[in-house]
């Protein structure tokens, strides 16, 4: 919200006038009322782990998150270019491999990652789109520029909570909205079922979109079921799905109908007990045939994993400019690949300045925050690093941005990112927004919501 | 609409009508207890009322297996509070606010939060709340909140599958009860054979009534003592009635030709065939059968109407 000398910056500065007009009994008010507010509408998430089987509710912050219109123009040209290199990368490993052939990404380090599905080689997918929905991790550091955390190219959630964000904040603070301008992003759910429709197997001019989740105890669940209502399609379990002569049929009460797309948020290895993991009772027997039949469009495709693991994110900067001939807008965090000799003895010599993460880790579980570890947490991922340095990359922290938060004692500035969702279909499209996430914690960079983190509503301005 | 969705929907709709119906039992139950009996009819002691709900609910043989003593604690506690009886209040709002949450897509957001908020209202419930807040204010919560989503489901629903669905589920639910409490009155005996038509007798009927909403109507409808040929009449097939047998089916049969299609039509027709019983029936007939045959017979032909909607509809083999 504050310039390096103080001032507000501009784009905050109406937000920061209401603030310092409005009562602060008044905003603890309102405070009260998002949580009971989202409370009774059931806005929770499962959680793992400890408590399992309970729901939580994912702290909710009143201030929003703000981004000037040129910056976001910058950052909107930067995501389309990035997902849009993905797609193509996706494309080419499975059919050409051209990137491979010339020598711009190590052949085995795609090949042979448990992330490929050797199942897609050769298969046609509609308009060579395979990460339909991105949801892509960005950090601010500085005016106008942005790194990009990760390319969350499988099953991204959270985008749930970007429209409720804004549908509280509207609630709470009607008079902030009639006086700026402030774009929406309330038509997100048209725009998915949009893209969605326009990768349907060709031929078909009413195609029938069905979500397909894993159930009522994943932890995305309320998403899943708010994002089929808001499409008007039908939330289905894998039970309700059944395969005959390669076509994909829901049991409904009036007999079988067709499914053309499944907008699934299934993980890949659950999707087809006869194609991959047998013992999977969320998947559907014969969707995989289906899928190649090409009687069925699956989005995300199968295998996308494969682009956004850790140790292919280095490599996207090369891929833009190899698909593209283009310079890549946003940047890439400097990644140490702890498998080369070199890097692995720079980040062992400077482990308290880094954050190390596992290649295959999700979710901001099993990381290291070097700067915020004790020496004995040092010593023990020391340990479990040189054990298996391949499964390890390390980066740098940043400086990330900070936005006031509420906290126990008053306005403080804490830790955000941002994941804005890239749709990609007959175009690349995206809301203007995303969802903004906070680490509530003083000092912390871990912004995931399973690690004490909250979200905010994040305001693109127009103009 | 989803084999499964519909199922959900169904069984929402029967879980808050089964919670509604409780809650009337047991009001009425209470207030029966706490009737001066001696004051009335010196010398006769009042046949356990509490036994009332147990035997209604079909429920009996589960309350012994828990409990070992017959007390208006211990049944409330057991109707209200168990979780381990699963026609509870507290597992009816539990399971049909789970099945509001497996298809949340299918209903309106309203509906949602109406169901979610009445389960976590009824968590912090426990045996002292409900007593030092009081018995009948808590039963009345549980009818105002089934009042509360009819009138959302209503109010807000597209007239859809799913919306009829959900009639579906609450008249088959509510049919089944009326039927289970009017029977109520064959269960509950008198003091002797000498009290028919006594004032216990009386307080019996009327309480019977009231139970089912049916006493003002009643009284309304007949302006004269309260006879069971007439309550008979009044909750079997008076169709203008909310909750008579005759009304239930009234709703229950006009949905099933809705949903039903050439391939089910069978349905259709038990359940028209059921209908026609009860609209075309007399009152000298049920009386001459007797009342508790024939609603063994009701109670029979709707649980065999209802599987048969459940291998059609919900969940087909």
């Amino acid at each position: 919200m504050l310039a390096s000398d103080g001032s507000v910056r501009p784009h905050y500065q109406g937000f920061a006038d209401w603030l310092h007009r409005t009562p602060a009994e008044k905003i603890a008010q309102k405070r009260e009322e998002a949580e009971r507010a989202f409370h009774r509408v059931g806005i929770t998430f499962a959680v793992y782990g400890e408590d399992a089987g309970t729901e939580r509710l994912i702290p909710f912050d009143i201030v929003p998150r703000i981004i000037h219109a040129a910056e976001w123009r910058l950052l909107e040209q930067g995501l389309k270019q990035r997902v849009n290199a993905l797609n193509l990368f996706l494309s080419d490993i499975y059919q050409q491999q051209s990137i491979l052939k010339a020598g711009v990404i190590p052949a085995e380090r795609v090949l042979g990652n448990s992330q490929y599905r050797p199942e897609m080689q050769g298969m046609q997918v509609p308009g060579g789109i395979y990460a339909h929905i991105a949801g892509v991790d960005v950090v601010r550091v500085a005016e106008g520029e942005y790194f990009v955390l990760e390319d969350n190219l499988r099953v991204p959630s959270g985008v749930s909570y970007m429209l409720e964000n804004r549908k509280m904040m509207m609630r709470l603070f009607p008079e902030l909205f009639a006086r700026q301008a402030i774009r929406p992003v309330e038509h997100y759910p048209d725009m998915l079922l949009e893209n969605l429709r326009g990768v349907a197997p060709a031929g078909e001019d009413q195609p029938e979109v069905a979500l397909l989740t894993p159930g009522a105890h994943n932890s995305a669940y309320f998403e899943h079921a708010f994002l089929a209502q808001q499409m008007g399609v039908e939330l289905v379990e894998g039970q309700d799905l059944f395969v005959q002569d390669d076509a994909v049929f829901m049991r409904t009460t009036r007999g079988p109908q067709r499914v053309h797309v499944v907008y699934r948020r299934v993980d890949d290895d659950f999707l087809d007990p006869l194609a991959f993991r047998s013992d999977s009772m969320l998947g559907v027997p014969g969707l995989f045939a289906a899928y190649r039949a090409g009687k069925v469009t699956l989005a995300n495709a199968i295998g996308t994993g494969v682009a956004d693991d850790k140790s292919i994110y280095p490599f996207v900067p090369e891929m833009i400019r190899f698909y593209l001939t283009e310079e890549p807008i946003l940047n890439n965090v400097p990644t140490y690949q702890l498998h080369k000799e070199d890097d692995l003895s720079y980040c062992l010599d400077h482990l308290p300045e880094l954050v190390v993460k596992e290649v295959h880790g999700a979710g901001g579980y099993g990381m290291l925050i070097g700067p915020a570890a004790s020496s004995a947490e040092c010593d023990a991922f020391r340990a479990r690093i040189l054990a298996q340095p391949e499964k390890y990359i390390a980066q740098p922290t940043l400086a990330l941005s900070t936005c006031p938060t509420f906290t126990a004692l008053g306005l403080a500035p804490r830790h955000i990112d941002l994941r804005p969702y890239v749709l990609s279909g007959k175009t690349v499209n995206l809301a203007p927004g995303g969802l903004t996430r906070v680490a509530l914690r003083e000092g912390s960079l871990v912004v995931n919501s399973s690690q004490g983190g909250g979200t905010k509503d994040t305001w693109v301005m127009a103009g | 609409m989803l084999c499964r969705t519909a199922n959900e929907l169904y069984w929402m709709a029967r879980h808050i009508e089964r919670a509604e119906n409780t809650a009337r039992l047991l009001d009425v139950t209470y207030r029966m207890a706490l009737l001066p009996y001696e004051t009335i009819e010196p010398g006769l002691a009042w046949a356990e009322p509490w036994a009332v709900p147990l035997i209604t609910s079909g429920l009996a043989t589960d309350f012994y297996e828990s409990y070992q003593q017959l007390s208006a604690e211990n049944v409330l506690r057991f109707m209200i509070l168990d979780s381990a009886n699963t026609s509870s209040i507290y597992c009816c709002l539990r399971a049909a606010r789970e099945s509001a949450r497996a298809v949340r897509g299918a209903i309106t957001s309203e509906m949602y939060e109406d169901l979610n908020s009445a389960w976590l209202e009824m968590r912090v419930y426990d045996y002292n709340r409900i007593q030092s807040s009081g018995v009948s204010e808590f039963l009345d919560w549980v009818k105002m909140r089934s009042h509360l989503f009819r009138g959302v489901t209503f109010g807000t629903m597209l007239r859809d599958e799913a919306y009829h669905f959900i009639r579906l589920g609450t008249h088959i639910e509510r049919a089944d009860n009326t039927a289970r409490i009017l029977d109520v009155k064959y269960h509950t005996l008198l003091p002797s054979a000498a009290d028919v038509g006594g004032a216990v007798d009386y307080y019996q009927w009327s309480a019977l009534l009231r139970s089912v909403s049916g006493f003002e109507s009643y009284r309304k409808i007949y302006s004269d003592v309260i006879t069971p040929r007439r309550v008979a009449e009044l909750l079997i097939l008076r169709a203008d009635m909310p909750r008579s047998l005759h009304s239930c089916m009234n709703f229950i049969h006009e949905t099933l030709r809705v949903l039903c299609d050439d391939s089910s039509r069978e349905i259709e027709r038990v359940a028209g065939e059921l209908h026609a019983k009860l609209r075309y029936g007399r009152t000298d007939e049920i009386i001459k059968l007797g009342l508790h045959e024939y609603l063994l017979e009701f109670l029979d032909s709707i649980s065999a109407l209802g599987a048969e909607i459940n291998t059609r509809f919900l969940v087909p083999g």
